[in-house]
């Protein structure tokens, strides 16, 4: 399917909005305006917009805990966001679940992920329920190098495969797991190999390419929708930061670091568009000023934001409320 | 007396355990070059080498199986959960493996592993803050150990170390960045010894982990309010020192227990239990309190978690209501 020029727009401008969101993000989390920790997308935006592009508004994702990139390309308000990262009633979980946990059923996101691993099993029982239901919808399943390395990964893609499930498994293949990179962790070097043990595809892809992000994605989604089943994708990309806030990083070389940031994803993106002449320095400028301004907004709608009232602790543990507590 | 934080007191048992016995070793994740994800394992790398200080990929359940497997040979693994929430994965091999062998074979294998775990809420939101100790307290099998301070985390944890049983041993993340006394000589505290950290005559404060500071601030407080607060710690679960409680609540007469995890199914209610079951129960002159974590999870808004951490106002009020 091309994509159209607006399309093509408009994942251009989401990817920096996750940049300027993150890194608005980072300061305050440096500061400590936002308490706790996060972990930021920023190095990583191709894999996300690329990706989630390729699915139909109506598909579901389920994210990690570093999950601010597929959310806001899922479509979420970024006032939302930033408001629950500050802990605010008015957040996208009223306060109640920060960084790490943030959802968004109006746009098919169904959440992210303390667990590492924990969310692959979610969605393997979300696919479950869509080809029970017979829906067309599939589900797209992130997840990162670490997390391959839990049992959950291994029961529940074998399940999925099993049962041919609607499901689409994204490894976002970052080379870290925090401190522990992927040579430390496995034996094999092609993480995608996994795919042969669960008899379903597995395919690599530059996941700083968005381009090549989205075809790899479309393609297992439309096998997933008819009936074909789950694939896996990993998707090779990195942290640009470090894993959350209190990381010297002292695992990995600042040569490293910076051959990395050579391919920066957006750089990459927007040189395509530009030689697709969709894109030129005023429009690029027009699109950074929109996004920052909208950064501006959401800090501002989050800074002004009340915070919960303390008795608001006790809502929301059980859907009716009138259970003991 | 020197003064060091709970860091540097745990890093420092497992230092000397390390050297006094070459079986004992590191299993987590991070806890090598990266110095541990709260900095506890530090730069041990550097000295033992990455034989002994082992990363692992993020697998839980190969951590803790593999301490299980690696003891049932002579090796002494300390095995490390990055955060206590995490035990959920961990937990076929510590409840069903680690916890039975003993008992299931007979008494001819042992299991002699620790499994260190930081809990408690800090900023993190529902699946990194809770303390879970009620789930490992209620498995026969394992012992649990709950320090609060510099001092009594490492004693403990040396005494973790050299026990010939699973030992759970939960750290509190706040507990980390606590300063106290800790003597340069070597000791070891034994199991099943509570510790009075406030002598007093009108009520018997039982606390743990970190719930223990706050314990003390409050008996300050309320001394000045003419309260006389015994503060009891009881260091160590399973085995828990019931004749220590028992005295002091007999001396007293009237008790609060605190602790951080949520009320329904909390350690608390055992221990009250434990004490209406005794001699204690002849003395007691009003009703047991808990001040406890609600029951909910834990929620990440600053605020939201301010509330749901039992706060000293709160312990304040529970022993004001006894004494009244
Ligand atoms: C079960 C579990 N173990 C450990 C952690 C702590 N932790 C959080 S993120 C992380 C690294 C995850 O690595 P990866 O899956 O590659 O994702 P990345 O952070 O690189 O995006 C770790 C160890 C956790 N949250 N959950
Ligand atoms: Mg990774």
């Amino acid at each position: 399917m091309e994509l159209s020029e607006a399309k093509k727009l408009k994942m251009y401008r989401d990817m920096w909005r996750i940049r300027q969101f993150e890194r608005k993000v980072d300061q305050f989390i440096s500061r400590g305006d936002i308490t706790g920790t996060t972990h930021l997308y920023i190095g990583e935006e191709a894999t996300a917009v690329g990706a989630i592009n390729a699915l139909k508004d109506e598909d579901y994702i389920s994210s990690t805990h570093r999950g601010h990139g597929h959310a806001i390309a899922k479509g979420s308000d970024i006032k939302e966001m930033m408001a629950e990262l500050f802990g605010k009633r008015t957040g996208a979980c009223k306060g109640k679940g920060g960084s790490l946990h943030i959802i968004d059923t109006s746009t098919n996101n169904l959440g992210a992920n303390g667990i590492v691993g924990g969310g692959i099993p979610i969605a393997v029982g979300a696919a479950l329920a869509l080809k029970m239901q017979n829906r067309d919808e599939v589900v797209l399943n992130f997840f990162g190098d670490g997390a391959m390395n839990q049992g959950a990964f291994h029961e529940a893609t074998n399940l999925a495969a099993a049962w041919n499930l609607p499901v689409v498994f994204l490894c976002e293949n970052n080379q870290y797991g925090m401190s522990t990179s992927i040579e430390k962790a496995f034996k094999i070097k092609d993480l995608a190999k996994r795919g042969e043990a669960y008899g379903i595809p597995g395919v690599r892809v530059d996941g700083n390419k968005a381009l090549e992000v989205y075809d790899t994605v479309l393609e297992a989604a439309k096998k997933a929708r008819n009936g074909g089943g789950p694939s896996l994708i990993v998707s090779e990309t990195y942290r640009w930061k470090g894993h959350s806030k209190s990381d010297a990083k002292v695992y990995r070389t600042k040569e490293e670091e910076e051959e990395w940031k050579q391919r920066d994803p957006i750089a990459d993106f927007e040189q395509i568009l530009i030689e697709q002449n969709l894109l030129d320095e005023d429009k690029i400028k027009e699109i950074k000023n929109e996004v920052d301004a909208e950064v501006k907004e959401a800090v501002e709608f989050a800074k002004e934001s009340p915070y919960p009232d303390k008795d608001e602790i006790f809502d929301d543990v059980y859907v009716d409320r009138e259970v003991e507590l | 007396m020197r003064v060091i934080t709970g860091r540097e007191a745990v890093r420092e048992a497992l230092r000397e355990e390390m050297q006094r016995d070459e079986n004992v070793f590191i299993i987590g994740e991070d806890v090598g070059v990266y110095g541990g994800a709260f900095g506890v394992t530090g730069n041990l790398i550097e000295e033992f080498g990455e034989e002994r200080v082992r990363d692992t990929p993020i697998s839980e359940a190969a951590i803790a199986g593999a301490a299980v497997g690696a003891s049932l040979l002579g090796m002494r693994p300390v095995a490390e959960i990055m955060f206590m929430d995490f035990v959920t994965i961990a937990s076929d091999q510590l409840m069903n493996q680690g916890a039975k062998i003993h008992y299931m074979f007979g008494g001819q294998q042992n299991a002699p592993f620790v499994m260190r775990m930081p809990a408690g809420a800090a900023e993190a939101g529902a699946q990194h803050t809770q303390s879970l100790e009620a789930l490992l307290y209620h498995i026969p099998g394992l012992k649990v150990v709950m320090p609060s301070t510099p001092y009594d985390l490492k004693g403990l944890l040396k005494t973790a170390i050299r026990d010939d049983n699973p030992v759970m041993f939960v750290e509190h993340k706040k507990g980390y960045g606590e300063k106290g006394e800790v003597p340069e000589e070597e000791y070891t505290i034994p199991f099943g010894k509570a510790d009075i950290k406030r002598e007093g005559k009108d009520v018997t404060i039982i606390a743990t982990s970190h719930m223990v500071f706050k314990a003390l601030n409050a008996a300050e407080t309320l001394a000045e309010k003419g309260v006389d607060a015994e503060v009891l710690d009881p260091r160590t679960l399973v085995p828990l020192d019931m004749e220590s409680i028992v005295k002091s609540v007999s001396k007293t007469g009237k008790v609060v227990i605190v602790h951080e995890a949520p009320r329904r199914g909390g350690v608390g209610g055992d221990i009250a239990a434990r004490i209406s079951d005794s001699e204690a129960f002849y003395y007691l002159e009003k009703p047991i309190k808990r001040v406890t974590g609600p029951n909910t999870p834990v929620p990440f808004s600053p605020v939201l978690e301010a509330e749901f951490i039992p706060s000293e106002e709160k312990i304040i009020d529970a022993v004001m209501k006894l004494t009244k």
